[in-house]
């Protein structure tokens, strides 16, 4: 098909309007399209909360369906929990939470790099844990009104889809090349989480 | 606009007023109000580990004398020496003090060179104990540098990223063994790296 001159103008319009740039308000959690989108972008801008999430569900799915199934619920009640906690004001000190995601970025990525036959309460202890500190880190200090309940419920949603789609990765991986691999990057993530255990010793929170 | 030899307008004679509009758009990031050296995110993460030929020389031998000894040394050293690196990075952001850390640095790129170009095969276990060894001076030294910023957990990430891609980049180069060429390569791999290593060596003593 041969343009003709509105079509090339068309054309520059669309890449032009493409390449716009807009500012980054990840944090600033305001879309503008509702409490629950808001949620989901917070979520889905945030490594520290959306790693862990990862990491726990390749884990959970080498451990076996039933692992699997029971470590994804755990964790979103959690996180859930976690989130409503903070939400009546009780959240412990940022830097608290901080050193608590460190560690938990340790123990996750080095219990996913050593793989060992664990029994099912390991996973379901790490899964609590990750909820818990998360889903108090994100709603620490938010105020509390029907909207920020909201925002916890989209940032849940995004934990079950997310920890849902990564064990399901990992579920029906037999060949032990793709297994090293995904113990590989549990090994990084244990790296991460000492980095950023010794960061925040040295420098305070730095997390956000 | 104009019209081609047809009559017709086309997008391969006129796209580049597009492109050029587009081009126009390509925004920058402000960097106005960044201090050079601080740690910003992603990108000076990633940077940091390749910002010393030492460095680099020492985590691509890891990778190619990974892969000429096969599996499991294969992704057990670049297992063992981002963990035992960011271990060290943590003991030199704590402020624990570690003696001979150049040296230390420029003999693991001596004595993995040296691995490489005689294709040694110990058992795993000593293999990863050495590059466990090395891996602590090279962590060591990041953690001591590592300097202050707005988002450590981003510019972390760049750091173990980049660390694991170079050893990556051996073990891809290392992919070479399986010809006999190839194998020649890598040990000339290996004997280049060994003199990089006596050069820093010489370096750290001088």
């Amino acid at each position: 098909m041969t343009p003709t001159r509105p079509h090339l103008a068309v054309y520059a319009l669309v890449s032009t309007a493409l390449l716009a740039p807009g500012l980054a308000e990840a944090h600033l959690v305001a879309t503008g399209m509702g409490p629950i989108c808001d949620g989901v972008v917070h979520f889905s801008v945030s490594p520290e909360d959306f790693l862990p999430v990862v990491i726990l569900g390749l884990f959970a799915g080498l451990r076996g369906p039933r692992q699997a199934r029971l470590a994804l619920f755990v964790l979103t009640g959690a996180w859930l929990a976690g989130g409503l906690v903070a939400l009546g004001g009780f959240a412990p000190p940022t830097l608290v939470l901080a050193v608590g995601t460190a560690v938990l970025f340790f123990l996750l990525g080095g219990l996913l790099a050593w793989n060992p036959s664990s029994p099912p309460w390991v996973v379901l202890s790490v899964a609590a844990g990750v909820g818990l500190v998360r889903g108090l880190d994100d709603l620490a200090g938010a105020p509390t009104s029907l909207a920020d309940v909201a925002i916890l419920g989209g940032i849940c949603g995004c934990v079950l889809a997310v920890c849902a789609l990564t064990a399901s990765v990992t579920l029906p991986l037999k060949r032990l090349g793709l297994i090293v691999a995904v113990r590989v990057g549990g090994s990084w993530m244990a790296a991460l989480g000492l980095l950023l255990a010794g960061w925040i010793i040295r420098y305070g929170n730095r997390i956000h | 606009m104009m019209k081609d030899s047809r009559g017709t307008y086309s997008v391969r004679k006129h796209g580049a007023l597009p492109l050029f509009c587009a081009a126009l758009l390509l925004a920058n990031q402000a960097d106005a109000h960044i201090v050079a050296g601080e740690a910003v995110g992603f990108i000076s993460g990633m940077e940091h580990p390749v910002g010393g030929v030492d460095h680099i020389i020492a985590m691509v031998a890891v990778g190619l004398w990974g892969a000429q000894l096969g599996a499991p040394a294969v992704w057990l050293l670049p297992i063992t020496f981002p963990l035992v690196m960011a271990f060290a990075g943590f003991l030199g952001l704590v402020g624990v003090a570690l003696p001979g850390i150049e040296i230390g640095i420029a003999l693991s790129g001596v004595c993995l060179g040296a691995c490489v170009l005689a294709e040694l095969r110990p058992p795993s276990w000593i293999a990863a104990l050495l590059v466990g060894a090395f891996g602590l001076f090279h962590g060591y030294a990041h953690g001591v540098e590592l300097p202050p910023g707005e988002n450590a957990l981003l510019y972390s990430m760049g750091f173990v990223l980049a660390t694991g891609l170079l050893h990556a980049t051996g073990i891809a180069l290392g992919f070479l063994h399986r010809w006999g060429w190839g194998r020649s390569a890598l040990r000339g791999a290996g004997a280049v790296i060994l003199c990089g290593g006596l050069y820093f060596a010489w370096a750290a003593i001088v």
